[in-house]
């Protein structure tokens, strides 16, 4: 077997001669759960799709699971389970009937009992008869989900599971991905959520078509190497516009009452702050967050530059 | 095992299909009623054979022969005489309106002349605007006023009846001896019926998918084209087949038509013409994309088959270039198959061409819907 659930290079995406995705490299061990990041457009989902064979790259080449994902896109999905970013199952069919028919799909094995225990585990038993377009967000995401893992899949391909639905769903929703991981699934979640990143064995974020960093979460933060203080204290919130553009500060933001300064260049950084100590606001160095790390790599990479790749 | 796997597929296709159909209660309702209101419409309004047209006399000579050829028109059944005209201009003026088809001039002294043995002139003005409305009537007029003249003629007048011919054409109107427009129309709006709606249904199948965004998830399942076909068109057989009942009940017992040949034939000549047309809407559902595009398509399709398949006008007046065209049409073949076993109780030596013809269809069509088929989002 082969020990890499993705090992995919140089992939890259046009559509219409723009370049949404611009070569991406990508080896995931199997058994792990791995966060893809990056802001909205990046191509998180591009590459996503390309990988499970819903899409045939521009450039590059690749395998999931083993298989190649220009020629053998029928067994990847077979044994793949992706789960799209808008609701995808159908809205005029009963919770059951959308299991069911994922069951008849893949030929499973004892059906009928394999839809109660799935409903059963989902808490939807008494409701499976209502509509699926009649459910909330939360509910929509975890019918999903249940869905496109019935048939066992090696790979789990997640794109922004938890967009739009409320942080105890979304605990749920991850102690759900968690068990699933533990049963040997190999998990690709797409998310803008740091919290949800720091729960992925490893990170990998990408912006304007391209990888910019990956890792484990601490080493991201470290390779980054942002020194942030935190500023607290009286009118503290004044500060940030002045801080803006001072030699040494990179970014500024607030976490709530608080002020996050970072850069990472520490002696001009430290200049920078000392001009603002007072009585009323007292710096303290920090240790940089995954967000503050994000925002500066975004700021790294510029524009985009893709309208012209 | 793999074939077991695969016919799970279509299965699941299959039923997932049909409760969608059946959920969806407005074109479930439209499905059924559709063939209802269509037939009695046109089974009842279409007519070939026009009878009882609004007529004008323009009258100069008044006499017993003269109100013979008259009523002689009238009892025809093709003329109906509403108005008498003062003047030929207002006769025209009529005419050229539309509120006659037809005015009858009779000249001043006519009956003076038909004594005489002058051959006097009778002139019928038609409207043949549309030749099919007036044609009929027309080709009538001589032998109404022959008859007339040959029961008023009597005595010494007898030598001025028209000679008998040299020879007697004997006509056998086979298989609609009485010319009923219904026994052709009705099996034809089967076909028609039959083609609208199995076109047209499956030309959404996919479009639906990628518009209500299911298309995503459905392509990320392991299915092949073929079952993805199969599992679209099988669950619309039905759905045909139960139109055909309607229309076949409908055709005995409301316009009693009558059928010939075996009932078996014909439907499994329904069968094949079905299964064409939804594997035809199946293809534009892979071309089109998105509903109001299937639908076009649909459009674009149905008109020729209206018009360029025998069912409107007679197939064989059509120039060779057109006959070639409605020969790639599958209602040519069909109507060919359902006027044939309806009303010539043609058997499967007459069809068996129409049987290969839409079997050859499905084969190219069918062939073209899966290489078009989307199997990725690009």
């Amino acid at each position: 077997m082969n020990e890499l659930a993705i090992d995919v290079s140089g992939l890259v995406k046009r559509f219409n001669n723009k370049a949404v995705v611009r070569g991406v490299d990508l080896q995931m061990p199997r058994g792990q759960v791995w966060g893809f990041l990056g802001p909205n457009g990046s191509g998180k989902t591009t590459t996503i799709r390309m990988i499970c064979g819903l899409l045939e790259p521009s450039a590059g080449e690749g395998r999931c699971l083993g298989f190649d994902i220009r020629r053998q896109a029928r067994k990847i999905k077979d044994a793949t389970g992706y789960m799209t970013q808008k609701f995808s199952f159908w809205e005029d069919l009963t919770i059951r009937e959308n299991l069911e028919f994922v069951a008849r799909l893949y030929n499973l094995s004892g059906r009928k009992k394999l839809v109660d225990t799935t409903l059963d585990k989902l808490g939807l038993t008494e409701r499976q008869g209502q509509l699926s377009g009649a459910l909330s967000g939360g509910w929509k995401q975890r019918l999903a989900l249940a869905a496109v893992t019935m048939h066992k899949p090696d790979l789990l391909l997640l794109d922004e599971p938890t967009a739009g639905v409320d942080p105890q769903a979304r605990r749920d929703f991850w102690d759900e991905i968690h068990q699933l991981s533990n049963q040997g699934m190999t998990v690709l979640v797409s998310t803008h959520y740091m919290d949800e990143a720091e729960r992925c064995d490893q990170i990998v974020y990408l912006a304007h078509g391209n990888i910019l960093t990956q890792g484990k979460v601490d080493d991201v933060i470290e390779k980054a190497g942002l020194i942030t203080f935190q500023g607290k204290g009286h009118n503290v919130r004044l500060l940030a516009e002045q801080l803006k553009g001072v030699s040494g500060v990179e970014h500024v933001a607030f976490f709530g009452a608080a002020l996050h300064v970072s850069g990472r260049d520490r002696v001009s950084l430290e200049k920078a702050i000392a001009a603002f100590a007072n009585d009323d606001v007292n710096w303290q160095e920090i240790q940089a967050s995954l967000e503050d790390t994000f925002i500066s790599l975004m700021q790294d990479a510029g524009k985009d530059t893709r309208e012209h790749g | 095992m793999k074939l077991f796997a695969s016919l799970g597929r279509v299965y699941a296709i299959m039923a997932k299909e049909l409760v969608q159909m059946r959920r969806d209660r407005m074109t479930f309702a439209m499905m059924l009623a559709l063939p209802i209101i269509q037939l009695i419409l046109f089974g009842f309004a279409i007519n070939t054979d026009p009878k009882s047209l609004p007529t004008a006399v323009y009258a100069e000579d008044n006499s017993p022969v003269v109100r013979r050829i008259l009523s002689a028109f009238e009892q025809s059944g093709y003329y109906q005489l509403l108005r008498r005209a003062d003047s030929p201009q207002q006769g025209s003026d009529w005419l050229a309106k539309g509120e006659v088809s037809f005015v009858i001039h009779i000249p001043e002294g006519f009956t003076r002349r038909l004594i005489r043995g002058e051959h006097p002139q009778l002139l019928v003005e038609a409207d043949a605007s549309d030749p099919a409305a007036a044609s009929n009537a027309i080709s009538q007029a001589r032998e109404i006023v022959n008859q007339a003249l040959g029961t008023e003629l009597k005595g010494p007048l007898q030598y001025l009846r028209s000679p008998p011919p040299q020879v007697d054409v004997v006509v056998h109107k086979r298989y609609n001896p009485e010319g009923i427009t219904q026994y052709n129309i009705v099996p034809g709006l089967l076909g028609v019926i039959l083609t609208m709606t199995c076109v047209m249904i499956t030309s959404m199948a996919m479009t639906r998918e990628s518009e209500r965004g299911n298309l995503e998830n459905l392509l990320a399942m392991p299915t092949r084209p073929h079952e993805m076909m199969l599992g679209k068109i099988c669950p619309y057989i039905l759905v045909g087949l139960v139109q055909t009942l309607v229309i076949l009940s409908a055709a005995k017992y409301l316009f009693d038509v009558p059928f010939f040949g075996s009932l078996g034939l014909l439907l499994a000549g329904v069968m094949v013409f079905i299964f064409a047309n939804l594997c035809l809407g199946f293809t534009f559902s892979t071309v089109a994309r998105s509903q109001m595009q299937a639908m076009q398509m649909t459009f674009f399709f149905f008109l020729p088959s209206i018009l360029l398949s025998g069912f409107m006008f007679p197939f064989r007046g059509m120039p060779v270039w057109a006959q070639s065209i409605g020969e790639v049409l599958p209602l040519t073949h069909f109507l060919r198959m359902v006027r044939g076993v309806m009303l010539k109780g043609n058997g499967m030596p007459e069809l068996q061409q129409e049987f290969l013809a839409l079997t050859l269809f499905i084969l190219v069509v069918g062939t073209v819907a899966i290489l078009r088929y989307r199997r990725t989002l690009d």
